[in-house]
């Protein structure tokens, strides 16, 4: 899908970031989260430049982040009868989702995702990161820093 | 124009006496439902409208594994992990499971892969098992007898890039058997983001067990392939290499599990493929053998942790 010359992506995570720099660990210009289409306007190895539509505000973005479909957060409408072929949508909470954990949850009632929630509840930042490599006297190759 | 709806799908392989085939193996159902819609079509059966959506609706769903969204993986990921916790306790040592997940974040954005759905999350069990697991989409469980086999950091950065290596590779969910995606999709169809009606979660459930199953099955009973252990190992390799990490550090780890594994064990031992010949998969990559530095903070705060747990 193209607005222009340049090709629309779709943020494909949960949430993200775009960074002042094509690093994990630059400084941080925007939030971003799933559903949420970015332009981009260049790619350096495995990162893009993106901005959002409408927005001046450009940052980079890792690839593995994005998908190529637009993702659409509610199905069923015109747009998504128009594109059956999947090719170009994928649809946001489609097939295995939190509806169907929940009825997996209930027929495994001994089963126990609080340590999972809780694994999830770690928060490291990308000053802890920076951090620990220095601490540890780690110099990362590569795009890292 | 309108695609066939699941109950239309169900209806139509009822009526062709398909519904077993078009659930066997993917690719064959894939060829097979163009000509038969064909058939179909031609036989009053199904209007050719519906005939074409469901080609085209075929032709969607042709990629199986592929196909599962970075959210489904998530969702798999989590549940493979509530199996893997309800076989093995987690280490409740809070500081002890920071550290780890410092060291499994840090190495996550060197890989190939740096981002997944929910991100990556790292968990010590309380275990003496040397075992490891990597669930879809970045949960990632150690054992404490597996942490044990290493010395230094360098060692144990390897443990968590391999397995941050099988997420990469997708290795769990290439483990589920395609017919059962085939079924899942055929039964979604294009159209619904909408909650699902109870016969459909109480199938899409099904299926969702049974591909859990596959991937538990694999991950810790058969152990993936032996090509997928060396890609795991090619992939630790070099997110070690691109931290500042010595990849020597995975051969001294192997070198201290071989000694520890017992034959006939449920661990590693039964999992992967042996010690040395991974040693000797990736001798060339790692290049001659060398002397791991071990700068005193890194050795404080590695056997700080070995030690509390």
């Amino acid at each position: 899908m193209k607005m222009g010359s340049e090709p629309l992506k779709s943020v494909q995570v949960k949430n993200s970031y775009l960074r002042a720099t094509p690093s994990f660990l630059g400084k941080i210009v925007a939030a971003v989260n799933y559903g949420d289409q970015v332009l981009v306007h260049s790619e350096n190895s495995d990162w893009c430049k993106v901005s959002l539509p409408g927005k001046s505000t450009d940052g980079w973005i890792h690839s593995s982040a994005l998908s190529n479909k637009k993702i659409v957060m509610k199905g069923g409408g015109a747009e998504v009868q128009k594109t059956a072929s999947g090719e170009e949508l994928a649809l946001a909470g489609k097939g295995f989702n939190k509806q169907v954990e929940d009825q997996y949850k209930s027929r495994h009632k001994s089963m126990n995702f609080a340590p999972i929630d809780g694994m999830e509840k770690i928060i490291i930042s990308p000053e802890d990161i920076k951090k620990f490599l220095k601490e540890g006297k780690l110099n990362p190759k590569g795009g890292l820093l | 124009m309108k695609p066939i709806n699941r109950r239309e799908f169900i209806f139509f392989c009822g009526q062709t006496s398909l519904f077993g085939f078009c659930c066997s193996t993917w690719l064959s159902a894939c060829q097979a439902i163009a000509p038969v819609s064909k058939i179909a079509s031609q036989a009053g059966i199904i209007n050719s409208k519906k005939a074409q959506a469901i080609v085209r609706s075929s032709q969607a769903i042709a990629k199986t594994f592929e196909d599962i969204t970075p959210e489904q993986e998530y969702y798999i990921g989590r549940t493979i992990g509530a199996m893997i916790l309800s076989k093995h306790k987690p280490c409740n040592n809070a500081s002890a499971n920071r550290y780890i997940n410092l060291l499994g974040r840090t190495l996550a954005i060197a890989s190939d892969r740096p981002e997944t759905f929910g991100g990556y999350h790292f968990l010590i069990l309380d275990s003496n098992e040397i075992n490891a697991f990597a669930a879809p989409g970045g949960f990632i469980f150690i054992a404490r007898g597996l942490f044990k086999c290493c010395r230094h950091e360098d060692a144990l950065a390897a443990v968590l890039s391999h397995e941050i290596g099988h997420i990469q590779g997708k290795h769990g969910l290439k483990a589920i058997e395609n017919s059962r995606l085939t079924t899942a999709l055929a039964i979604l169809g294009t159209e619904t983001a909408k909650a699902y009606g109870g016969a459909e979660l109480s199938r899409l459930t099904d299926i969702f067990e049974e591909s859990i199953s596959d991937i538990f099955k694999t991950m810790v009973n058969k152990g993936y392939s032996r090509s997928q252990e060396q890609d795991a190992d090619s992939a630790s390799v070099a997110i070690l290499k691109k931290v500042g990490y010595n990849p020597e550090g995975l051969v001294d780890m192997l070198k201290v599990m071989e000694k520890k594994l017992k034959p006939g064990g449920v661990d590693f031992v039964k999992t992967h493929p042996s010690p040395a010949s991974r040693i000797d998969g990736v001798r060339d990559q790692i290049g001659k053998p060398s002397e791991i530095p071990m700068p005193d903070n890194r050795q404080n705060r590695f056997t700080k942790v070995l030690l509390s747990i």
